[in-house]
């Protein structure tokens, strides 16, 4: 409100300013060690909290959610002394996150052969039906184009692109188990399906 | 650089540096400097105080809440089927899940205790008075709102508490005169709580409330800003004359302050003493005591004292009485004094209320903790939770699921059935217990509700379109083809 120019005003003046302008400055300075004080607090906290946040997230990139597991087939003494194919159900749980499904499918156990025990698949890799063994011919035959295998699944003839395809199995506490899966099929090799 | 419509200011005015001239370039653009000065520039009169954080720190917990319950709807389903198996899903095998939950379901009831302080303080301060009606009658919505996030929430893990809580609140509604059974089965989505109320509540919960509370949260800090801070007791609600702080700094780091000690104990209690989940309702349980969340049991008391004919006036007509009575307060107490112990009248009724509550509350525990019979069951129940949460999770099967046991239990004739079934090679096309496959259709369902003769005659003679799809007539000796029959039939 200085109306008079008068030149000991301005030396006032401009001493206020300078004084304000140190006031003013100091502010700032407070006002932004606590910001950074405030900032910093939040930030940890922050940090601290999407811990939590981001493992729950990854959840099922970090555990395995959804697979096939092992199912048994029963005691291994039962197949120890096998002469032909035994057909076996097993019950193969799947989980798909908080569900599972249950279902029932067939495999062939074979006859132990040097030393290994072999786990097939009896879904025929032409067009997917099952394949039965045929105890009177001593061969697996597909009902639904004749194809045949042998004893060990090996293709004898018929449409069927590959032999039967191996299950995988292993024996856990005397216990033998197998990994269920689905091969794709009229294709030469064996491709599993996801 | 040479951006020519831009100069660097006029000549004589000092340079920027980098730092600055990166602000300069952002303001201009997005107003950044004046929106920052609007919120943090707002004055107090008399200055930040503790008094004040409560505001803030709901804004905060609501910040919260909204994304505790966007990481947990990842893994929820809401219907009457999965809800309990994916809180479960939630509290015992997903990474962090229990923490999450429990910072949630915590976190409901800090927001229900930091809105009672909130209100208590505007309330002994005066805050509502002088032009502040429609920001009063926003934040009363919005208490409404947030007691109806709880209620609503409350449900969703669909255990047994939830249940009949819920089965206990909803019949409440039907007390209204005129439009009650209405009210009850609009809530219900039928006469009978189900996977329908599940869904409502959920949408209710997670769509509509929330996104009625972020309007109405938008319009309160508007409308409180119109008005201004109100300041201490002492201060003209209108023309303030007290000198003034700004919110930033010290108000601001108050707020942040309390609401990050909110945060810890909040995390610290998920931690140590996470929520627990009770066993899946049941709605056949004649025996469950159902109690409400802590916060409704002075409500849920009340209403023991009204039987009968008299429901109605404690369901409804005081309770609407007191909303209304609350909600008009700024019209009803217009004086401008603020001085909480010049308005003895006003805080009294006040602090009647608040006591009554509290006692009310009190009185629920005490009288289950008195009827031996009721405290029999509660501990039963307390029990039942513990001996669940001690269980492994149990996915749920999938409706697609083939449950061994089912097929195992087989009447003889059917057993003998499936034998054939096998040995004919029957399952070769129709799979194991007649699922199907591509190569023929399944015999489960539809096919196997069919009458046994018509069976029995399709299996000698297939149609002409089965015959086309490969379909061999079967050829077994008629006592093994009613076994046959007998075990599809038994596929239903
Ligand atoms: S499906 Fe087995 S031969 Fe065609």
């Amino acid at each position: 409100m200085e109306i008079n120019p008068s030149s000991s005003h301005e030396q006032a003046d401009h001493a206020k300013a300078a004084d304000q302008r140190a006031a003013e400055v100091a502010a700032i300075s407070r006002r932004s060690f606590l910001g950074a004080l405030l900032g910093f607090g939040t930030v940890v906290v922050g940090a601290a909290l999407s811990v939590p946040l981001i493992r729950f997230a990854l959840h099922p990139l970090l555990t395995k959610t959804t697979e096939i597991g092992w199912s048994d087939i029963g005691k291994i003494e039962e197949f120890a002394s096998l002469t032909a194919p035994l057909k076996k159900l097993i019950t193969v749980d799947q989980r798909d996150g908080w569900r599972k499904i249950v279902s029932e499918k067939a495999i062939y156990v074979l006859p132990i052969k040097d030393g290994v025990l072999r786990v097939l698949s009896p879904i025929c890799p032409h067009l997917g039906c099952s394949i039965p063994w045929i105890e009177a011919k001593q061969q697996f035959i597909c009902p639904c184009h004749t194809a045949i295998f042998t004893l060990d699944g090996t293709r004898v003839s018929g449409p069927a692109p590959r032999p039967m395809d191996d299950l995988e199995s292993k024996v856990d506490n005397g216990m033998l188990k197998v990994r269920y899966q689905y091969f794709r099929q009229l294709i030469p090799t064996k491709e599993v399906l996801a | 650089m040479g951006d020519a419509q831009e100069p660097n200011g006029k000549p004589g005015e000092p340079r920027l540096n980098r730092r600055e001239r990166i602000y300069q370039w952002f303001d201009r653009r997005t107003g950044i400097g004046s929106l920052m000065h609007e919120a943090l520039d707002e004055p107090i009169p008399g200055g930040a105080r503790w008094a004040y954080v409560f505001g803030s720190v709901l804004l905060f917990l609501f910040i919260s809440q909204t994304i505790t319950g966007v990481f947990l709807s990842l893994y929820y389903a809401p219907t009457a089927d999965h809800a309990h198996t994916t809180v479960a899903y939630i509290v015992k095998e997903v990474t962090g899940g229990s923490f999450l939950r429990s910072l949630h379901a915590y976190g409901s009831s800090a927001v229900v205790i930091v809105l009672l302080l909130h209100l208590t303080q505007t309330f002994l301060y005066g805050a509502y008075k002088g032009r502040r009606e429609v920001l009063w009658i926003s934040g009363c919505a919005l208490l409404g709102l947030m007691l109806a996030m709880a209620f609503t929430g409350y449900l969703l893990p669909w255990d047994q508490k939830a249940y009949f809580a819920t089965t206990v609140g909803t019949n409440m509604a039907s007390e209204v005169p005129l439009i009650g059974s209405t009210l009850k089965r609009l809530m219900r989505g039928g006469n009978e709580m189900g996977t329908l109320t599940l869904s409502r509540f959920f949408v209710a919960h997670v769509f509509l409330l929330p996104g009625a509370i972020l309007g109405l949260i938008a319009a309160h800090v508007y409308l409180f800003r119109k008005a201004g801070a109100a300041g201490p007791p002492s201060e003209d609600p209108i023309k303030p004359r007290l000198p003034t702080e700004r919110f930033y700094p010290r108000q601001v780091l108050m707020d942040t302050a309390v609401a990050l000690l909110m945060i810890c104990v909040l995390g610290l209690l998920s931690h140590f003493s996470p929520t627990d989940l009770g066993p899946q309702a049941n709605p056949a349980d004649t025996q469950y005591v159902p109690r409400p969340e802590w916060f409704y049991l002075p409500v849920f008391q009340w209403l023991k004292y009204f039987k009968g004919s008299l429901a109605v006036v404690g369901i409804v007509v005081i309770p609407t009485l007191t909303a209304i009575l609350i909600t008009a307060l700024p019209f009803i107490d217009r004086r401008l004094e603020r001085r909480p112990w010049r308005r003895p009248f006003a805080v009294g009724i006040y602090l009647a209320i608040l006591a009554t509550l509290i006692t009310f509350g009190w009185l629920s525990r005490h009288e289950d903790r008195l009827d031996p019979a009721i405290a029999k069951q509660v501990a039963k129940q307390t029990e039942e939770t513990e001996q669940f949460m001690r269980e492994p999770f149990e996915p749920e099967a999938a409706a697609s699921s083939l449950s061994a046991p089912v097929v195992v239990v087989l009447d003889p004739l059917a057993a003998a059935g499936k034998k054939i079934y096998e040995s004919e090679s029957c399952d070769a096309c129709h799979g194991e217990n007649g699922v199907g496959t591509s190569a023929a259709p399944k015999l489960s369902g539809a096919t196997a509700q069919r009458s046994p003769e018509e069976l029995a005659k399709l299996l000698r003679h297939p149609t002409e379109k089965m015959l086309a799809g490969e379909m061999k007539p079967v050829d077994v000796p008629e006592d093994d083809l009613k076994a046959l029959v007998a075990y599809i039939k038994s596929l239903k």
